[in-house]
């Protein structure tokens, strides 16, 4: 070479660039629609892909070295706590209902947006964004495998997790965060990002693991903690790409507000149902609790939420339409669902059980306003019923939430004591809703929720034609072993025997 | 009361999951089993991509290939996240101390000019050629069916970028930014890269994920790497006092051995599964490879002056017999 | 005002990092949870290389911070030296 070499020091912002975004080029010998075929349908207007701001600037050799080491210490964990029979350290058996939703329902969702970010990670047309959704796609793989190793063990103990993976596509309530993350694939690659990046990772995310993990470790349940941080450390990012996102689709035209608005205000409602599960995983299902949904809401939803909303204004961004109606919610919520549970228990893989006086105690203090005035007296009702031997079963369907999936439990804003349900008619066709947000979804896209699977109505169709015993059959649900009330249960049964063996000689 | 949990021995109730005690029988499962089989939605999908409404959201249809299970297409390195991450993390290991090695020795300072100048013609243009396949492999992920198939195809797309990343420090290592604004230009421009750019946006327009893979990672980097890294760099310049710039390349030839042993045995399973298979397979196979044929001489062409034809021909007779053990008759 | 907030997990690796956040913030609040500390503060939270390479007597690169973070909060902006949330 005859030009002396110029190797001057750059800095990380301009390394990463070289590294990153200098990679690709604009290509002749085909067109860039038809390598990107899926990036202007959605009528997101982008200018100038190189205004993208990299949230976190990791290389490969980076990722790899830190993410082993995460790793390392995850699968050291799990061992030991299956060598040393780490279940028996729970403060209840109970405690595992919790574990057996997540597995069923969430973990599945890890895998789908594993899928998703590996889609958008293709169809961006700008490598920033690119690389920062294919590291999520890598990351959100991770997280599937590392929950279904963790409860691994678990379930060569305890029944409810064996049948998860049928679970997931064939069980009423999984239906509910399976028909959220479906719907984000569904999408444009932009409103994935909305749904998934944004509302998911930054909005809901802290509330579904923070407060559950804390939870977990108040409940001797190190395994599930370990997962839970582990798979969090990785949720930093996703975050921070998730904020990225939406203010680069804010800041490159003022035509796009209008589109991701809309967006945040069905993402932000679909991931508020979907939250419905986790706030009586919180409320109820904890012998030990930490915080209740309320204070988590408070915290993670409101405080945070507020925050963010505030900074999104000067973009013209107001907070999701159903921000008031949610933080009304968040009163009801957890004991709504947990009430629908409980008289819907034969048909879950998890068991339910009528909360104590001293958990009953509990939810009058962190509820105030609502458990003695509206459930309390359900839940005294259903005891009574319980100690008479007529224990309250319910085996009428509820309808499905055309939207949301969830059975229609909820009530009116402003009226707790009245049920919510909307209806509106299609081409036809009458379809029920929980909430006027679900509603609204659906007369967007139509033509998108009509397709939607309902899981109630199959009972009464091939293969099933309403035979209850051929439906557990088909979602493998052991019938006596993986559902109805905890109390008598084998789960609690083999619990005290085995913790009786551990504490006596 | 302190609870001795250790001492108790207590019988498991089950040894395994349900979809894998029907896949694998009644024993407990690997954690490669766990973490791949089944694990993707396979029924009652709710909704149809707005974005190409004949398609399903996991769609086995988006292919020419068929499978009865696409779960018989096993990653014979059982990668899973972790064994995957760990793997590599044991690898970058290598290439920093390399790097380090080099570096603090003032190697490439001492390396003979037109070596430096040949890898830097060679290898650091390569970059894009890398991030090409990492677009590839991630379209293969998000579209290919089946966990145990696709699973590998994103750890490969995340490969793809390190590799291009390791291209591009051993151009600033070399040359500075310089070096690589001027492989770009290359890349872009100079008439000898023309083929291999374009057989490059070709396998990007590909939207059958099944033949994408076979395109960027059977054949593509099935001839590509051989002559590269294993005839140019570690054989060629090494002989030519270039053997520190074969340190810095000892990922891409190792990562490629490794590889190859996934690859095979995905084209195996395929094969096998039915003689239209088995065609269509060499269908892509035998057009893909004239195309990367000849978009690989030009390039060899600019840094070796003799041979050339010879050692290409060579390297495409070893790719075929390579194909022919996997059953699939070109 | 508007608060910004990081999370870690508590362990050894940690407790220095913490230590740092609290001496190049003084608004800051430290929670301490069940296995994980989280920090509060107004508007803008500074963590700085240099301040915890002095609590941790070794060098430092502020991307480890990845493997013990759980959560946080606010716009990130990253360089070699600073790694700052803020909501502006
Ligand atoms: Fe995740
Ligand atoms: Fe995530
Ligand atoms: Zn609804």
């Amino acid at each position: 070479m005859d030009t002396p070499v110029n190797k001057k020091k750059l800095s990380l912002k301009e390394k990463y660039s070289y590294l990153t975004r200098d990679l690709a080029w604009e290509p002749s010998y085909q067109k860039k629609e038809d390598l990107f075929p899926y990036a202007t349908y959605e009528g997101i207007k982008v200018h100038d892909w190189s205004k993208w701001e990299d949230p976190f600037r990791l290389t490969m050799d980076a990722y790899w070295k830190y993410q082993a080491e995460k790793e390392r210490k995850f699968y050291a964990i799990i061992d030991a706590f299956a060598q040393n029979n780490g279940h028996l350290k729970l403060t209840d058996a109970r405690y595992l209902s919790a574990l057996k939703i997540f597995l069923q329902a969430i973990s599945p969702g890890e895998y789908a947006a594993h899928k998703g970010f590996a889609r958008t990670g293709r169809e961006f047309p700008g490598v920033g964004p690119q690389v920062a959704c294919q590291m999520q796609a890598i990351d959100e793989i991770r997280h599937a495998q590392t929950q279904i190793h963790a409860m691994s063990n678990y379930n060569k103990f305890y029944n409810g997790f064996h049948g998860f993976a049928d679970q997931r596509d064939r069980i009423w309530y999984t239906s509910v965060p399976r028909s959220f993350f479906d719907d984000a694939m569904a999408s444009g690659p932009f409103e994935f990002m909305i749904a998934i990046g944004f509302s998911f990772e930054y909005v809901l995310t802290n509330l579904l693991f923070v407060p559950f993990m804390s939870g977990a470790a108040y409940n001797g349940d190190m395994s599930t903690v370990t997962f839970g941080f582990s798979a969090q450390s990785d949720e930093a990012r996703h975050m921070t790409l998730g904020l990225e996102c939406i203010k680069f689709m804010l800041e490159q035209d003022p035509d796009n507000v209008p589109i991701v608005q809309k967006w945040i205000d069905k993402w932000f409602w679909r991931g508020f149902r979907v939250l419905g599960l986790v706030s009586t995983m919180m409320d109820y299902m904890l012998p030990k609790r930490v915080m209740s949904w309320r204070e988590a809401w408070d915290i993670y939803g409101e405080e945070n939420g507020n925050a963010l909303f505030n900074d999104l204004a000067r973009y013209g961004i107001r907070p999701p339409k159903g921000w008031g109606d949610a933080a009304e919610a968040v009163d009801h919520m957890s004991h709504q669902f947990m009430l629908a549970l409980y008289q819907w228990n034969f048909g879950t893989a998890f068991h339910s059980w009528i909360p104590s006086d001293n958990d009953m105690d509990w939810l009058s203090k962190k509820y105030p306003n609502t458990f003695d005035k509206y459930y309390r007296p359900r839940w005294e009702h259903i005891k009574k019923l319980e100690a008479n031997g007529t224990p309250f079963k319910n085996y009428g369907l509820a309808k499905n939430c055309q939207t949301c999936q969830l059975p229609c439990v909820f009530t009116e804003p402003g009226d707790p004591t009245t049920l919510c349900h909307r209806e509106t008619e299609y081409k036809g066709e009458h379809y029920h809703f929980c909430s006027d947000h679900c509603r609204d979804i659906f007369q967007e896209e139509p033509e998108k929720y009509v397709q939607a699977w309902l899981p109630m109505p199959q009972l009464f169709q091939e293969p099933i034609n309403g035979d209850l015993e051929a439906w557990m059959k088909w979602v493998s649900l052991v019938d006596g072993e993986d559902n109805g009330d905890y109390q008598g249960s084998h789960d609690q049964t083999s619990f005290e025997k085995w913790r009786e063996m551990a504490t006596s000689n | 009361m302190q609870i001795d949990v250790r001492t108790v021995s207590i019988e498991p109730v089950r040894k395994t999951f349900d979809h894998l005690a029907r896949r694998f029988g009644n024993k407990p499962a690997s954690r490669y089993q766990e973490g791949s089989y089944d694990i993707q939605a396979a029924e009652n999908l709710h909704y149809r991509p707005t974005w190409d409404p004949d398609q399903e959201l996991y769609d086995p249809n988006l292919s020419r290939i068929r499978m009865k299970d696409w779960y018989d297409l096993k990653d014979p390195r059982q990668f899973y996240y972790s064994t995957y991450t760990l793997a590599r993390a044991r690898q970058q290991e290598n290439v920093e101390a390399n790097f380090a090695f080099v570096e603090a020795r003032g190697l490439q300072d001492m390396l003979p000019e037109d070596i430096v100048e040949k890898s830097l013609k060679l290898l650091v243009p390569l970059r894009h050629a890398a991030w090409g396949a990492n677009q590839n492999n991630t379209l293969a992920c998000g579209y290919g069916y089946g966990v145990v198939f696709t699973q590998p195809c994103m750890y490969h797309a995340m490969d793809n970028l390190g590799i291009s990343q390791y291209l591009s420090r051993i151009g600033l290592l070399l040359g500075g930014v310089e070096a690589l604004e001027q492989a770009k230009d290359a890349w872009l421009n100079d008439s000898a890269w023309q083929a291999l750019r374009r057989l490059v946006e070709d396998t990007m327009a590909i939207r059958d994920p099944f033949e994408v893979f076979v395109a960027q990672n059977v054949v593509l980097d099935g001839l590509l790497y051989p002559v590269v890294y294993e005839r140019l760099v570690d054989t060629y310049l090494a002989s030519q006092g270039g053997q520190a710039v074969a340190m810095l390349t000892q990922f891409m030839t190792n990562w490629f051995t490794e590889s190859k042993k996934w690859t095979n045995g995905v084209l195996k399973v395929t094969a096998a599964e039915s003689d239209e298979n088995a065609k269509v397979l060499a269908e892509w196979i035998n057009h893909w490879s004239d195309r990367a044929v000849s978009a690989i001489l030009p390039i060899v062409n600019s840094v070796l002056d003799e041979r050339v034809d010879e050692m290409v021909s060579e390297e495409l007779e070893a790719f075929r017999a390579r194909i022919a053990k996997t059953g699939i008759q070109l | 005002m508007s608060t910004v907030f990081i999370a870690f997990q508590t362990n050894e690796e940690t407790r220095p990092i913490i230590e740092a956040i609290e001496l190049d913030n003084p608004a800051a609040t430290v929670y301490q949870e069940p296995a994980m500390v989280k920090i509060d503060a107004p508007d803008e939270l500074v963590i700085r290389r240099e301040t915890i390479e002095e609590q941790m007597g070794r060098e430092y690169d502020l991307q480890e911070l990845q493997v013990n973070l759980i959560t946080m909060s606010g716009h990130l902006s990253e360089d070699e030296d600073t790694f700052t949330l803020s909501w502006k």
